[in-house]
C-alpha cells in the first residue's frame, strides 16, 4: 500500500511538473520572455542597423524606415504631389510629374529595388515604378530625393519590375495588355490582338540616368512580377503571367480557367545583342523624360518620340514559356541563380524550377508546343522540386542566403520557411493579416543579410487603436536568425507597401548629404548673398530674388506688385549648416509652401488677386527667432503704376 | 658642443611646424550641435574645423551681438606672428650652427629660450586680450542681451585654456599640434643649453 501511495504521489508530482513545464513554455512565447522588445529597441540617439525602403502603393510615395525599430525616417515623394515638401507644387519640381497625358498629380508606386553590383546591393540608387500611368523612377541615395522619372510608352499597368545584377537594365512589364500600337478597336477582339510589351531601360553607371533601350512585344498576357537571373542565370530575366486565357472581362473567373499559366524566361543578353546589330523596328510613341538636377533644385521635362520594338519570334532561342500552375504572382530567383520559385496564387503547392534543367531542355529543343510562336518548355523537364502543402495562396518568396526560402501565403495568412535542399517546410508563423510581399534585406540579391524578415500585410483590422474605417497597412518584423522565426514587432506603414528593399545602413549613411553647397547652386535664379537680392519686373511678371538666413528674409518689404501680376519668388536658403531648412509661405498662393534646404533655391508662383498688404513667413521652425521670420508684400490695383521697391531694415 | 648644436637646430626647427599645424583650437558643442563647431587657430589666421564652421559660429554668435571671427587681413597679429616665428626659428638654427662649430657659448641658447618665452607670453597675453574683446565687445543692437545676477552684461569670452560653459554651448580651448611642437622645440633648446654647458665643463676639466 505504501508503495502504491508513493507511486501515486510520484505520478502526481510528474503531472504537476509537466503542467508547470507546459505553462513555462507558453510564457516563453510571450514578448517579455523572448525579450522581443529589447531586440527591436534602438536606444534614443542610436541608429538602426538597416534602412528599409518601403513602397507606398496608392500613396505614390516611398517611405524610409529604420530596422529593426520600425521607426519612420522619411517619406520621399516620387509619383504624387507632396504638399509638405512642395514636391510637384513648386516651379522646380512640377516638371517631374509631367507625362504624355500632361501633368498627373498622383501615382501608384509598387515595387522597389536597390541598385546592385555583381549581384550585391551597392546603395547607389533605389528604383521604382508606377502602375497606373506607366513610369519608372530613380531615387538618389545621397539626397534621398527623386532624381528621374521616365514614362514607359506602349504599356499599361506597368508592373513586373526588376533590376539586373549589375544595374545594367531596369525591366518594366505590362500588366494590362493593350493594343500595340494603341488603336480604336473592339474590346471583344482582344484575344490575339492585344500585346504585353516588356520594356528594357538602360541605366547609366555614372549617373543612374535612364534611357529607353527596347521593348519586347510579348503576347497579350498580363505580366505580373519579374526578377532578374543572378550568378548562374545572369543574363536572363523571369516574369510571371496571368490571364493567359486573354479574357477581357470578369477576369477573376475568366482568367482563372487555365490549369497552367506561364513564367516567361527571357535571355536579355541575346536580345541586347540583336538590337545592337540593328535588329528591331522603331514604333511611334511619345513619352516624357523628367530629370531633376539636385544642384539647381529644378527638373526639366523632355517629350521624347519613338521606341525600338522587338518581336520575340525574330530572335530564336531568346524567349521561352515555363508552364506553372494557376495564375502565378511571384517568381523569385534564389541567391545562386539556380532556383526559380513560382507561386501560383491559386495552386496548392509551390513550384521550383531549375535553371540548369531549363538550359538543358532548351538545348534539347524539347518543347511542348508554342504560344504565339514562343516555345513552351515541358513542366516535368524543368521542374526542380515541389513544396507540398505549404499553405494557401503563395505570393512571394525571398531568401536568407543560408539555403532557406521564405514564402508568404495570402489566404492562409502566414509566412512559411522551407529548405531549398529538400523542399521541406521548416517553420510557419501567422501574419496579421493576409500578407502580400515580404522583404529580407538583400533577399533579392546574391548576398542576403538573413537576420530580419518584414511581412507587409494587406489587412490590418484590430492590430492598432482603431482610426475609423480607414487604417494604415501593417508591417511585421520577424527575427529569422534562428531555426524558428520569431515575431518581434508590428509597425504601421504609409499607403500600401507592395514591396520593400532593405540594406545595411553602413552602405548608405556615409553618403548622405548634410547640405547643398551654395557655391554649387545652379538654380537659374539663385543669389549667393543678400547684396544680390532684388526685385525685377518683366511685363506682368515680377521676379523676386530673395534670401533666407536665421532669421530673416532679404528683402522682407516689397512694394510695386499689382493685382494680375505673376510673382515668382526665387528663394535661396543661405545657410550652410546641417539641418537648418527654412520654409516660405505666401497668403493666397494657390500652391504649397516652399521647403528649402541649406544652399538650395526654390521658386513659388504667386498671383495676387486683391489689393492690400500681405504677409509672408517662414514655415519651418528654424531658430529662437523663427516667429520673427516674416515680411510684407504690398499689392496695388491692376493698371496702376506703383514704383517697384524692396528693402530689409530700411536699406 | 656638437650634440648640443644639433639639438638646438632641431629644437628651433620644430617651431616651423606652426606654419603647417594649428596653434590652438576652440570647439563649441551644444545640444543642437552634437558634432561641435570648431575653429583652428593658426599663426596666420583662423580656419573652421569643418568647411562651414566659421560661418556657422558667426551665425550663432550674431544673436548675442559678437563680432565676426576676423579674417587674416583684419588682425595685425596674423601678419606679425609668422614673421616672429620664422625669425625665431631662423635665429635658433643659426645659433645652433654657430654652437656646432664652437663659435659661441651655449648661453646664447638660453638667451634664445628666454626671448622665445617672453615672446610666447606676450603672444598668449595678446590672444587673451582678443578673446576678451571678442567675448565682451558686443553689438548694442544684439538680439539677445543677457546680464548676470549683478546686472552686468554676460561675457561670452571663451577660456584661454580649458573648458567652460557659455549659455547652451560648452567651449573647449586647448593647444594643438603646432603648439605642442613649439613646446617640445623650446624644451629641446633648454636641453641643448644644458648639454652644451656640461660638455664645456668636461672639456675644461
Ligand atoms: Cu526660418
Amino acid at each position: 500500500m505504501k508503495k502504491i501511495n508513493s507511486i501515486l504521489s510520484l505520478l502526481v508530482l510528474v503531472v504537476i511538473m509537466i503542467g508547470c513545464g507546459g505553462d513555462g513554455d507558453r510564457k516563453k512565447s510571450g514578448a517579455m520572455a523572448t525579450n522581443a522588445a529589447e531586440r527591436v529597441y534602438v536606444a534614443p540617439g542610436e541608429h538602426d542597423e538597416f534602412y528599409g525602403f518601403f513602397s507606398g502603393g496608392f500613396s505614390g510615395q516611398m517611405s524610409v524606415y529604420g530596422l529593426p525599430s520600425g521607426r519612420l525616417l522619411k517619406v520621399m515623394p516620387v509619383f504624387s504631389q507632396d504638399a509638405e515638401k512642395g514636391y510637384g507644387y513648386n516651379e522646380g519640381t512640377k516638371p517631374m510629374l509631367n507625362t504624355s497625358y500632361g501633368f498627373i498629380p498622383w501615382g501608384d508606386l509598387h515595387h522597389v529595388d536597390i541598385s546592385q553590383t555583381n549581384g550585391e546591393l551597392d546603395g547607389r540608387w533605389v528604383f521604382t515604378h508606377e502602375n497606373n500611368t506607366p513610369r519608372v523612377a530613380r531615387i538618389d541615395l545621397n539626397t534621398f530625393e527623386t532624381g528621374e522619372i521616365l514614362e514607359i510608352p506602349n504599356s499599361a499597368g506597368n508592373h513586373s519590375f526588376a533590376i539586373t545584377e549589375n544595374t545594367e537594365y531596369l525591366i518594366a512589364g505590362t500588366r494590362f495588355a493593350i493594343p500595340s500600337p494603341q488603336r480604336d478597336m473592339s474590346i471583344e477582339d482582344m484575344k490575339g490582338n492585344f500585346k504585353g510589351p516588356l520594356t528594357f531601360v538602360k541605366i547609366d553607371q555614372e549617373t543612374g540616368g535612364m534611357e529607353l533601350a527596347f521593348q519586347v512585344i510579348m503576347p497579350g498576357f498580363n505580366f505580373d512580377l519579374a526578377h532578374p537571373g543572378r550568378s548562374a542565370s545572369h543574363g536572363w530575366m523571369f516574369a510571371t503571367t496571368y490571364n493567359s486565357e486573354e479574357a477581357n472581362t470578369l477576369l477573376e473567373v475568366n482568367a482563372s480557367q487555365n490549369d497552367k499559366d506561364f513564367i516567361v524566361a527571357l535571355n536579355w543578353k541575346k536580345i541586347e545583342e540583336y538590337v545592337k546589330n540593328g535588329g528591331g523596328t522603331m514604333m511611334d510613341a511619345e513619352y516624357a523624360h523628367n530629370v531633376y538636377n539636385h544642384n539647381s533644385s529644378t527638373a526639366t521635362s523632355t517629350m521624347k518620340k519613338g521606341v525600338k520594338t522587338v518581336d520575340p519570334k525574330d530572335i530564336p532561342g531568346a524567349v521561352f514559356f515555363m508552364p506553372i500552375p494557376k495564375s502565378p504572382h511571384g517568381c523569385d530567383v534564389d541567391p545562386t541563380g539556380e532556383y526559380i520559385v513560382g507561386s501560383g496564387k491559386l495552386a496548392a503547392e509551390l513550384t521550383v524550377f531549375s535553371f540548369s534543367k531549363m538550359i538543358k531542355a532548351i538545348e534539347d529543343k524539347n518543347y511542348d508546343g508554342d504560344a504565339y510562336g514562343i516555345p513552351i518548355l515541358k513542366y516535368e523537364d524543368i521542374l526542380g522540386g515541389i513544396v507540398k502543402q505549404p499553405g494557401l495562396g503563395p505570393l512571394h518568396t525571398e531568401f536568407d542566403g543560408k539555403g532557406n526560402a521564405y514564402t508568404t501565403f495570402f489566404i492562409s495568412s502566414e509566412v512559411v520557411k522551407w529548405s531549398l535542399k529538400d523542399y521541406q517546410v521548416i517553420d510557419r508563423k501567422p501574419t496579421y493579416y493576409s500578407v502580400g510581399h515580404l522583404m529580407i534585406p538583400g533577399g533579392n540579391s546574391r548576398k542576403p543579410f538573413g537576420k530580419y524578415l518584414v511581412a507587409m500585410n494587406k489587412i490590418t483590422k484590430d492590430r492598432y487603436l482603431p482610426t475609423g474605417p480607414e487604417m494604415n497597412h501593417s508591417a511585421q518584423l520577424y527575427d529569422i536568425s534562428g531555426d524558428k522565426m520569431e515575431l518581434l514587432l508590428d509597425f504601421p506603414t504609409i499607403g500600401e507597401p507592395h514591396y520593400a528593399a532593405g540594406i545595411p545602413a553602413d552602405l548608405i549613411k556615409q553618403n548622405s548629404k548634410k547640405i547643398y553647397r551654395l557655391d554649387e547652386n545652379e538654380h537659374e535664379h539663385a543669389v549667393r548673398n543678400e547684396s544680390e537680392t532684388r526685385v525685377e519686373r518683366k511685363g506682368n511678371e515680377v521676379h523676386v530674388y530673395m534670401t533666407m538666413i536665421r532669421s530673416h528674409f532679404a528683402p522682407d518689404n516689397i512694394e510695386g506688385i499689382k493685382v494680375g501680376d505673376k510673382v515668382y519668388f526665387h528663394v535661396t536658403n543661405l545657410e550652410q549648416d546641417f539641418d537648418v531648412p527654412h520654409g516660405f509661405a505666401m497668403i493666397g498662393a494657390n500652391t504649397a509652401e516652399l521647403l528649402i534646404m541649406p544652399g538650395a533655391t526654390k521658386t513659388m508662383l504667386w498671383e495676387p488677386k486683391r489689393i492690400g498688404v500681405y504677409p509672408l513667413y517662414c514655415t519651418d521652425f528654424c531658430s529662437a527667432l523663427h516667429q520673427e521670420m516674416q515680411g510684407y508684400v504690398r499689392v496695388s490695383p491692376a493698371g496702376s503704376n506703383p514704383e517697384l521697391k524692396w528693402s530689409l531694415d530700411g536699406d | 658642443m656638437k650634440t648640443s648644436g644639433i639639438i638646438m637646430i632641431l629644437g628651433s626647427a620644430l617651431l616651423l611646424g606652426l606654419f603647417y599645424f594649428p596653434l590652438w583650437n576652440i570647439t563649441l558643442g551644444a545640444p543642437q550641435y552634437p558634432e561641435p563647431l570648431g575653429m583652428d587657430i593658426y599663426i596666420s589666421g583662423i580656419q573652421g574645423e569643418e568647411e562651414f564652421d566659421i560661418q556657422n559660429i558667426d551665425g550663432v554668435n550674431h544673436y548675442i551681438g559678437m563680432k565676426k571671427i576676423p579674417k587674416p587681413e583684419e588682425m595685425w597679429e596674423f601678419n606679425v606672428f609668422p614673421l616672429v616665428i620664422g625669425g625665431m626659428a631662423g635665429l635658433g638654427i643659426l645659433l645652433g650652427f654657430l654652437g656646432f662649430f664652437r663659435k659661441i657659448s651655449p648661453n646664447w641658447f638660453l638667451g634664445w629660450f628666454v626671448l622665445m618665452l617672453v615672446l610666447g607670453v606676450l603672444g598668449m597675453y595678446d590672444f587673451n586680450v582678443w578673446l576678451t574683446d571678442y567675448g565682451t565687445d558686443l553689438d548694442p543692437k544684439a538680439i539677445l542681451k543677457l546680464t548676470d545676477e549683478a546686472g552686468n552684461p554676460i561675457s561670452y569670452k571663451p577660456p584661454l585654456f580649458g573648458t567652460q560653459q557659455i549659455l547652451n554651448f560648452t567651449a573647449h580651448s586647448y593647444p594643438r599640434l603646432g603648439a605642442w611642437l613649439m613646446f617640445a622645440g623650446m624644451f629641446l633648446t633648454l636641453v641643448a643649453w644644458w648639454i652644451g654647458k656640461r660638455s664645456l665643463k668636461t672639456q675644461n676639466i
